[in-house]
């Protein structure tokens, strides 16, 4: 939704984005870094936060979170470690290992497919923790007796990507996530998927009349999917709406999206400021990429999926921001469509096809561009309907043939020529003259039946479109 | 009588002539005789080092080399990580705690053929200058049983004076291995900080800790500290360098050496003390050394410095005694509960005074006025010592004020126990490497220790002089 | 800076280090704070305008490790430490009323 959630507010969101990066081992030691085996058994000393662990830097997850920057606009300075002290089960140490007022990445910003340009005010590498699972009561926190953890999570690594407060509408938010996601998957830094918490949403919200200064936020937490962080935000900025114009303030919270009901609720109030008493790692040392390395992570950037939908766009005269467009560069297929076309393929045609019917091709689909190309020429031409059409590229799917017209002529999808349609036309006229008169009379829905006695009598071999023509021919003679 | 050195333990075993089991018992007979008196050890550990020593001599026999500490009995400080061996830091929290995994610097040892006694008493959580914070019972000095051994590494210290085992191992965060070695009369060593491994050291104060050995002789020290210094991948504040290599530096002598008098050191030794640090310049100069004056007017700030920077990342290293994962714990109906429940009974008054006061240091408001300040003062300290080492090799001060003292004379008054580290502490600040050699005897007849000081990576300097007065001394 | 340490603080900070404290805890380690805090102002006398901190003794940069595996623990010896287990997972006490 793209107009005022409430008029003559204004929505204010800023982002709050962690991203679980793809890397084999944890970030601060040698565990793997993998999801959904058996509990604890990715553990490790340092994992664990045993006496005496000491952690040490994952190389490879300094590359990722550098091509995070790089990729968001980012700034790349020398940076330093912080522990974020703070007490919780599911934290071994007792302090997480973040980065504080000397971050890695600084000052970048995502352009938005509808032109807006949000600002990322930092993306920086901190360690994520372990996970619990309440027993007693119904498996939430409330009304449980107690809580089992498993530390196999505990030390991913993370970046931390924070937004400024530039995002105004719903839509905006949702693309802003699915943006950043499609730039996340395109460099390899995460399969940042939502559903499985390789990213987490939390979102700062607030509203304000126009022109006046900011007005409380709240952040909101448990948001799992896109369409529930546009649900929640819209839920959250109503409820301050209501409380202002009802004369109340809005408490600065953490309130927590219950997707069942539709609602945010409170979860911790911020009055008493978290103490988290942060101070250097003095177990760590200052991180400094050098200009090669930055240079060397630049460089090998694959290009984005924003610059990727603009050329495949130019190159097809479509919209960029198409639904088509989007999808076939989400799933790597836009060089694919490319060399079809190249190879002779109908442009729109192709696109299409790739988008509706290659969703598990994956990038480098098993149907050659060429035959694909063949394909949609075979259409345009008229040697096959639509329907044809459709039923050959599934058997070409399925082959990984590159030969449409041989398929064709197996299923005998030959093409009818118009004269032979012309008297398939002539005898349906003939045997339905009720309907034939109530199309002369303008009646155009009464070609259907003309239609389907067309398509009974060829076997669906005429070509729809010219028996259409031919009926319109015949009507307009007809004076 | 076997030898009373690591290097003639070594030779003898290594040669076929001495067996490492026989050099065990001589030392698990005079832990028998003793130890009910002394309480050096939280755990002996004799099945097990009997296995090894067999084991060594086995080896031996069949004509492999153990290693450069082959059949050398050690005493391990018990907040190192020993796999399957209770680990406690003479704390209830950790009492029964068995860690899954060793400590890098106990795994160098065992694999140089080392044979382990067990591990010894420490002021819980290595914070105390007696050994009395532990919570097992303090360790009695065995030069004088009714005064302290020193701390907090006491039992590491005691061991080696009660000769219950050939050389020990402890930690230095602001004297723990120096000032113990001194009221004991061994060698104690502080590396430069970086130079040994602290993977599987249970951390006190991470930018300050430090392992080292203690032993009868120079030569020993020398040894240890090639078996246990080198760069380790699982320490980032590892420094990137080989094992040092410090015996060949012990016969070089001190000719020409400039050896630095620190002329504004805080007072308040004993006379005794000065009288035996006055008698180490002259027998330096006697060797052939010239002694310089400088100043390190920052010195005497190092003791705030040190109490406000080390209690501070110990109140954050502590944090994870919550009873969890592994350790005491208290039940409590809700989580927070048993969090304050368990470290009120697991942790005695020390730790926690340290605790609070570093939490207040570090708390929002405050950061800049304690933490802040004391990391600057750090830097004065750092500034003052690179110039006076422009004109001095090496600085010599007393290890400690006074000698051996007597249990419970310090007294309600935690501020005059944190005096006895006011030599000690700004080495352990800059990440300087400092020593204690016994030289003389003091007040009561008891030994007094020279503080031998040099900068970054100045092991090399620091032995040779150290040799040097050990020669004298002799 | 003649800060004196009340017992409100204490208390503060007792609870932000979860350390239980009974009323005669709280005195005593007062009156032992505020005398520390009282010996540490000697150094307000120094001027440090101009002085960078040093957080690090021995200054390295960089040190990283590749982004290989490395042996796990074994989960049974790390749980028969464990003060409570359950399903191979560490079990404590009700979560709610953490005030993070």
């Amino acid at each position: 939704m793209s107009e005022q959630i409430v008029p003559g507010w204004e929505l204010v969101v800023g982002l709050e984005v962690h991203v679980e990066l793809a890397t084999r081992t944890k970030l601060f030691s040698g565990s793997p870094n993998r999801f959904g085996d058996d509990a604890n058994v990715h553990i490790d000393p340092v994992t664990l936060g045993l006496p005496g662990a000491l952690p040490v830097l994952n190389e490879h997850a300094v590359e990722l979170a550098m091509r995070v920057g790089l990729a968001l606009n980012c700034r790349i300075e020398p940076c330093t470690f912080h522990r974020k002290n703070y007490f919780y089960p599911d934290m071994p140490k007792a302090y997480q290992i973040s980065q504080y007022d000397q971050p890695l990445n600084l000052d970048g910003f995502l352009d938005l497919p509808d032109g807006t340009r949000i600002g990322v005010e930092r993306a920086h590498l901190e360690e994520d923790t372990g996970k619990s699972t309440h027993v007693g009561g119904d498996g939430r926190i409330h009304g449980s007796e107690g809580s089992l953890i498993d530390f196999n999570r505990a030390g991913v690594p993370l970046v931390e990507i924070v937004s400024r407060p530039d995002i105004r509408t719903v839509d905006q938010a949702k693309d802003y996530v699915n943006e950043l996601r499609a730039i996340l998957v395109a460099i390899d830094a995460s399969d940042a998927k939502m559903e499985e918490g390789s990213m987490r949403v939390d979102a700062n919200v607030s509203v304000r009349r126009p022109g006046e200064p900011l007005g409380t936020r709240c952040e909101i937490k448990n948001v799992n999917s896109v369409r529930s962080l546009g649900r929640a935000i819209e839920y959250e900025a109503r409820r301050q709406v209501d409380l202002l114009e009802a004369g109340d303030r809005i408490r600065q919270e953490t309130r927590h999206w219950n997707e069942s009901d539709g609602r945010t609720h409170t979860l911790r109030v911020k009055e008493d400021a978290d103490d988290y008493r942060y101070f250097l790692e003095p177990d760590l040392v200052p991180l400094v990429p050098d200009r090669e390395w930055i240079e060397r992570v630049r460089s090998a950037m694959p290009v984005l999926p924003a610059a990727r939908r603009a050329s495949l766009g130019a190159f097809l005269g479509v919209p960029a921001g198409s639904a088509a467009v989007w999808t076939v560069v989400d799933r790597g297929q836009d060089e694919y469509v490319l060399a079809s076309v190249d190879a002779g393929g109908v442009g729109e045609r192709v696109l299409v096809y790739v988008q509706q019917a290659f969703a598990e091709a994956g990038p480098n689909p098993a149907v050659p561009a060429d035959g694909l190309a063949r394909l949609t020429v075979m259409e345009r031409n008229g040697e096959l309907t639509a329907t044809q059409a459709k039923d050959v590229l599934a058997t070409m799917l399925e082959t990984g043939s590159a030969d449409p017209e041989t398929i064709a002529r197996s299923k005998g999808y030959e093409a009818m020529d118009t004269s032979a349609i012309a008297v398939a036309v002539d005898e349906a006229i003939a045997g339905d003259p009720a309907a034939w008169g109530k199309y002369c009379a303008g009646e155009e829905k009464a070609a259907g039946a003309l239609v389907g006695r067309v398509m009974k009598a060829t076997k669906g071999q005429a070509d729809g479109k010219v028996v259409t023509a031919l009926l319109q021919e015949r009507r307009a003679a007809n004076g | 009588m076997t030898p009373r050195t690591a290097v003639d333990t070594a030779a003898g075993v290594r040669s076929g002539s001495l067996r490492a089991a026989d050099v065990l018992e001589e030392h698990l007979a005079r832990v028998a005789a003793r130890e009910a008196e002394i309480h050096a050890f939280n755990l002996v550990t004799q099945d097990a080092a009997r296995a090894r020593a067999a084991d060594i001599d086995r080896r031996v026999a069949a004509g492999e080399d153990p290693g450069p500490l082959a059949g050398v009995t050690i005493a391990l400080k018990d907040n190192l990580c020993t796999r399957g061996v209770p680990t406690t830091c003479s704390s209830r929290i950790l009492e029964g705690w068995k860690p899954p995994y060793d400590a890098s610097v106990v795994e160098r040892l065992a694999a140089a053929g080392a044979v382990f006694v067990g591990k010894t008493n420490l002021d819980e959580f290595a914070m105390g200058s007696s050994t009395e914070n532990s919570a097992f019972g303090p360790t009695r000095n065995p030069l004088d049983t009714s005064r302290v051994p020193g701390g907090s590494s006491g039992g590491s210290a005691a061991a080696v004076a009660a000769d219950f085992a050939t050389v020990a191992i402890g930690s230095d965060t602001g004297g723990s291995i120096r000032q113990p070695a001194a009221l004991c009369g061994v060698v104690g060593v502080k590396p430069t900080y970086g130079a040994v491994s602290r993977y599987g050291l249970i951390a006190f104060a991470s930018s300050l800790d430090q392992i080292g050995p203690f032993t009868h002789t120079v030569e020993d020290a020398a040894l240890l500290m090639e078996v246990i210094s080198g760069h380790d991948a699982r320490d980032s504040t590892s420094i990137p360098q080989p094992a040092m290599q410090l015996r060949q530096e012990l016969g070089k002598g001190v000719e020409g050496l400039r050896i630095g008098r620190i002329t504004d050191l805080p007072a308040g030794a004993d006379p005794g003390i000065m009288a035996c640090l006055d008698a180490a310049f002259a027998a330096l100069e006697a060797q052939g050394a010239s002694v310089v004056d400088v100043q390190v007017p920052a010195f005497t700030y190092g003791l705030t410095a040190y109490y406000l920077v080390a209690p501070a990342e110990a109140s954050s290293n502590l944090a994870r005694y919550d009873g969890v994962r592994f350790g005491m714990r208290v039940e409590a109906p809700d989580t927070n509960a048993m969090y304050s429940a368990t470290r009120a009974a697991g942790f005695g008054d020390e730790v926690k005074r340290r605790i609070m006061i570093g939490t207040y240091a570090l708390s929002a408001g405050y950061f800049d006025a304690y933490y802040g300040k004391a990391l600057k003062i750090r830097r004065l300290i750092a500034n003052d010592f690179a110039a006076a080492y422009a004109k001095a090799d090496v600085l010599l001060t007393p290890t400690s004020p006074t000698v051996a003292f007597e249990f419970g004379s310090k007294g309600d008054n935690p501020l005059a126990m944190y005096l006895c580290d006011t030599y000690t502490i700004p080495t352990n600040l800059v990440g300087h490497p400092a020593m204690s050699v016994p030289f003389g005897t003091a007040e009561l007849g008891l030994p007094a220790g020279v503080q031998i000081m040099a900068p970054t990576l100045g092991e090399p300097v620091m032995f040779r002089v150290a040799a040097a007065l050990e020669e004298a001394a002799k | 800076m003649s800060v004196h340490i009340t017992k409100v603080d204490v208390a503060k900070v007792a609870k932000l280090a979860r350390l239980d404290m009974s009323e005669a805890d709280l005195d005593r380690y007062t009156e032992q704070l505020a005398k520390m805090l009282d010996h540490f102002e000697d150094i307000d006398a120094l001027d440090l305008s101009g002085v960078e901190p040093m957080s690090q003794p021995f200054p390295l940069v960089n040190v990283m490790r590749p982004d290989v595996e490395q042996p796990t623990l074994d989960r049974d010896e790390v749980l028969a430490m464990a003060p409570a287990a359950e399903q191979h997972r560490f079990r404590v006490p009700s979560i709610l009323g953490i005030d993070l």
